[in-house]
């Protein structure tokens, strides 16, 4: 048992110690003394309110839960394969809502709560939002990791009058929480809780139903937020100071993931949560026609030629080399070539793959060197003197008609120039269009080569002719 | 139509007209070929090669002449030669008309059709027979190996136990074909090459070639591009500031190749006899513009000088010391030309006036003088850019101000509603999250977007914070509440071991 005023002093320096951990994220070698600060906080926040006056009984089963959860997390944090990534950050954060959802009603059933009042409003108000939050993202991560593996389809499913839908369900909710106030306020309010929750896991999923594949790392930062919100909440609900700053702390850091997406796309917030791409807009995007021109096809042999060949040679991934996991021959051929004195860098689009930074983690994995990975910003500028530009599996990101058609409806989109190089290879399965359903002019440029197939085979044949 | 080769008759002219291999290909246009007995021995080709190849090879000088009905020549022909010229005969050669104005009268007065390599417009379709840019590349490889034959040390720098040899300082003054030759080969040699030009767009080519591109301490922005990709005459100041250049340049280089010509005047005078005397002992100056009248004023066209330890060499001949190759790629360009003019490939040349090339090439026909061609107009360098293309206007929309101030006033006065109602205690823990928004929001800005996943995933790891809500519920009597409180420790449990060991699995896979 330790006094209430070391457990506050404990709490404040957990306070302190996440802000340093996400501090720590702001480079590549503080980030693993950052997460060091962020598991200590973590360790002192759990000491001190298991030792705090509050715990008094029940340990051995407190132990035994934190023991089995501890163990299950470890060895899915060990098995997950890299570009799964993005399915088990959205487990996490459902497992977020649903903490907030239980603590909440615990909350609310707790008989020893003794408030009267203003104050009971306000609790009730804050309970209420918490389970909301809480509720909605538990659905909306279930059905994302759903569809992030691919046990739900990407492509957005669109209801009819879907945005009708979505306000009722939000009138629903206000409407049940004042029902909820009142009745707390005479003794009862479980009926319109649950109710209320229902609404929030309806709601959540259809707002993650109804966003397509490559929206994705803007759902998944934006249930990063809310996970975040959730707990913020939660604190207010238990006058849990720590709760509400390391809440906010998230909410703000999954909220400016979500602007940066959402301003890599050049699409409004609420276009983007409301879903289905290109449908809101009116008009059908012309995409400035089929017939386009001839596309010149490549082999493998002599794509490893130009490559030898070149000087300056820029990869761009996309989401295709995730799924083709094709990031560890990429690194083989990346290393060939620099041994050949080829200067090979990365450039990575903010949207590219399933998750803010997915790509940095694959190349990671793949053992690149993080200091020949850039930004966009900071490789747009030298594409007119690279020689040869590697794109794999990614399109959206590379198309031209962003810059060159007012009417596209990618335009503004910032987008990688590979273009303005004077060779640009693109590893694509076939023809297909990307995400947007938008015609790539890239494919019909006089200096792009298509190198059709499967991007791990094809680039295995170039290592090999390497 | 049989194709005649005679043997250059200009004394020390080594280069034939066409060479074995090409004669097999112009054999395949349709044409017969005959060559003169020894013309190609000069350039290493031997009668009986062209005989191999097919050709028909003739002992006498004048049963060429007369039977031939098209003749291939290098020299422009001489006089006595030109006397043997038939008015159903043709002749392709260098002929410079310009320079030779007695020899093109004495060409028209013989009623032939003749061509001339060296008028053969410069624009792209017919860069495949342009004889004077492939002469000139030859000339200025040839340059850098003369001047390597009369300078007395290496040209590459080396370390070696006997002490340290310095590369050697070579400037290269005009980047036409020639000059560009010149780099390449002094560079390829290993010397520092340094070259200057009055056409600002030729510095992207010698760049391009590792040479160094000397810049004029010149303000007027003053362009030496004239038509068809030639310098052209510069205006008085900015040859006063070139002067000044060339003459701090020789007390410092080795070696100096000059290629300034200028088309139809003579060459300029680059290299005073002061600057000749400045230079090192030793030193060595190649004169590419010998022929006409010199770039370097002590300049001896033909002749290697003397001059204070300084070398001049002012061969006009340099592409004919090469003679195999020069032969091989000239008798390449004309091929390109015949190719052009028989388009049925029977055999017969049919001169086409529609045709840029061929008009531009032809001096006379039918005892009429075509010399001057109407010229085009082309530059090798892009027309002067014009104002740059408006950029497209920003797709952005405009964005409204309403939206703003009406959030704005409407938080506000949320927020004043709520100060009106809560409690003390509430306002306090506001006053936290709202503090601690911003310190997210300072921090997260900072985050490198290299870091994003570990970012979210290490967020995910501290949202599980919520345990301590669960922590304080699990000792309450009520057994409900407790399992609740308990479930919940268990997946935030999960949570936190997980999001924490997935960080630390992708930070440590981030490496230099």
């Amino acid at each position: 048992m330790i006094p209430t005023g070391v457990v506050t002093v404990s709490y404040i320096a957990a306070t302190v110690l996440f802000i340093l951990a996400l501090g720590g994220l702001s480079n590549q070698e503080t980030a693993r003394r950052g997460n060091w600060y962020g598991i200590v906080g973590m360790a002192i926040a759990l000491l001190a309110t298991i030792f705090g006056e509050n715990v008094t009984q029940n340990f051995g089963l407190l132990i035994l839960a934190l023991l089995i959860g501890g163990s299950i997390g470890l060895v899915l944090a060990r098995r997950v394969q890299m570009t799964q990534m993005p399915e088990l950050v959205a487990v996490l954060h459902s497992l977020v809502g649903l903490a907030a959802v239980a603590v909440g009603f615990a909350s609310f059933m707790d008989p020893d709560k003794h408030y009267i009042g203003v104050e009971l409003t306000i609790h009730d108000i804050e309970t209420y939002l918490g389970i909301l939050i809480g509720a909605v993202t538990f659905s909306g991560s279930v059905i994302a990791f759903g569809k992030l593996s691919g046990r739900i389809g990407g492509s957005p499913m669109l209801l009819p009058a879907r945005h009708w839908l979505n306000l009722a369900l939000l009138i629903g909710a206000i409407w049940f929480g004042r029902e909820f106030v009142l009745q707390s306020a005479a003794g009862g309010g479980l009926v319109p809780l649950i109710v209320m929750t229902v609404i929030a896991l309806l709601f959540g999923i259809h707002m993650v139903m109804a966003i397509g594949g490559a929206d994705m790392p803007v759902v998944v930062s934006m249930l990063n937020s809310y996970s975040g919100w959730a707990a913020s909440a939660t604190g207010f609900m238990l006058n849990n100071d720590l709760l509400i700053v390391t809440g906010a702390l998230v909410g703000s850091s999954g909220a400016i993931l979500s602007y940066i997406m959402c301003r890599a796309m050049n699409r409004r917030f609420l276009a983007v949560i409301a879903g289905g791409f290109g449908t809101s807009g009116g008009a059908p995007a012309s995409g400035g026609g089929e017939n386009q021109g001839e596309v010149n096809p490549i082999d493998p042999q002599e794509t490893a030629a130009l490559l030898a060949g070149a000087k300056e040679v820029m990869i761009v991934p996309g989401y295709g080399m995730a799924v083709a996991q094709a990031q560890h021959t990429v690194y083989e051929i990346t290393r060939v070539l620099r041994e050949k004195g080829v200067n090979v860098r990365f450039g990575i689009h903010p949207v590219a793959g399933r998750m803010p930074g997915h790509m940095n983690v694959l190349l990671a994995e793949a053992r690149v060197p993080y200091d020949i990975v850039f930004e966009m910003d900071e490789v747009n500028e030298d594409f007119p003197d690279v020689d040869v530009s590697v794109v794999i599996g990614a399109n959206d990101i590379v198309n031209p008609s962003a810059q060159e058609e007012p009417n596209s409806p990618i335009a503004g989109m910032p987008v990688l120039e590979v273009w303005k190089g004077s060779t640009s290879i693109v590893l694509k399965r076939s023809m297909a269009t990307g995400y947007a359903g938008v015609q790539n002019p890239l494919f019909f440029k006089e200096n792009t080569r298509m190198l059709f197939g499967d991007a791990k085979e094809t680039l295995d044949e170039v290592l090999k002719a390497l | 139509m049989k194709i005649g080769v005679p043997k250059e008759i200009h004394a020390g002219e080594r280069r034939v007209a066409t060479t074995p291999d090409v004669a097999a290909q112009l054999i395949k246009l349709g044409f017969s070929v005959a060559v003169e007995a020894g013309a190609g021995s000069a350039a290493s080709y031997s009668d009986s090669a062209y005989e191999d190849a097919g050709c028909e090879v003739l002992s006498s000088r004048d049963d060429l002449w007369a039977q031939s009905d098209l003749i291939l020549k290098v020299r422009a022909p001489e006089s006595d030669e030109a006397a043997k010229l038939r008015a159903d005969q043709a002749l392709i050669s260098f002929l410079w008309p310009a320079q030779n104005p007695d020899l093109l009268k004495q060409l028209t007065e013989s009623g032939a059709t003749v061509m001339a390599m060296d008028s053969v417009p410069r624009i792209s379709r017919a860069q495949k027979m342009d004889a004077l840019s492939s002469m000139a590349n030859i000339a200025g490889y040839r340059a850098v190996v003369e001047a390597a034959q009369h300078f007395g040390r290496f040209f590459t720098g080396q370390i070696t136990a006997a002490g340290k040899v310095p590369p050697a300082k070579i400037l290269v003054i005009g980047a036409g074909v020639a000059g560009l030759a010149a780099i390449g080969a002094a560079k390829s040699m290993g010397a520092i090459v340094r070259a200057f030009d009055t056409r600002p767009e030729v510095k992207e080519q010698v760049e391009s070639m590792d040479a160094e591109f000397l810049m004029l301490d010149f303000d007027e922005d003053e362009d030496g591009s004239g038509e068809g990709g030639y310098a052209k005459v510069m205006s008085e100041e900015f040859i006063k500031a070139e002067m000044a250049l060339f003459a701090e340049q020789a007390r410092d280089v080795d070696i100096i190749i000059t290629t300034a010509l200028i088309p139809g005047k003579p060459a300029p005078r680059l290299i005073t006899a002061k600057m000749v005397r400045s230079m090192k002992d030793g030193s060595v100056i190649v004169d590419l513009a010998a022929e006409q009248g010199g770039n370097c004023e002590l300049t001896k066209p033909d002749q290697v000088v003397q001059v204070n330890g300084v070398s001049i060499i002012g061969y006009t001949d340099l592409p004919s010391r090469l003679a195999a190759q020069s032969s091989q790629l000239y008798a390449t360009n004309l091929k390109h030309l015949i190719t052009d003019l028989t388009p049925e490939k029977d055999g017969n040349i049919v001169v086409d006036f529609e045709d840029e090339v061929v008009r531009g090439a032809t001096v006379c026909k039918d005892g009429e003088t075509t010399w001057p061609p109407p010229a085009p107009k082309l530059s090798a360098a892009p027309p002067k850019a014009g104002p740059a293309p408006a950029p497209t206007a920003a797709p952005g929309k405009k964005k409204s101000i309403v939206g703003p101030i009406v959030a704005a006033v409407v938080g506000g006065l949320a927020l004043l509603g709520l100060g009106a109602v809560a409690p003390e205690s509430f306002m306090a823990h506001f006053t936290v999250f709202v503090l601690a928004c911003f310190v997210g929001y300072m921090v997260i800005w900072n985050v490198s977007p290299a870091l994003h996943t570990p970012l979210m995933s290490v967020t995910n790891a501290i949202s599980s914070i919520i345990v301590i809500g669960a922590l304080l519920q699990i000792s309450s009597t009520d057994k409900v509440i407790m399992w609740i409180a308990l479930a919940t420790v268990l997946i935030t449990s999960i949570n936190i071991a997980g999001g924490f060991a997935v960080t630390r699995r992708m930070l440590e896979m981030f490496r230099k």
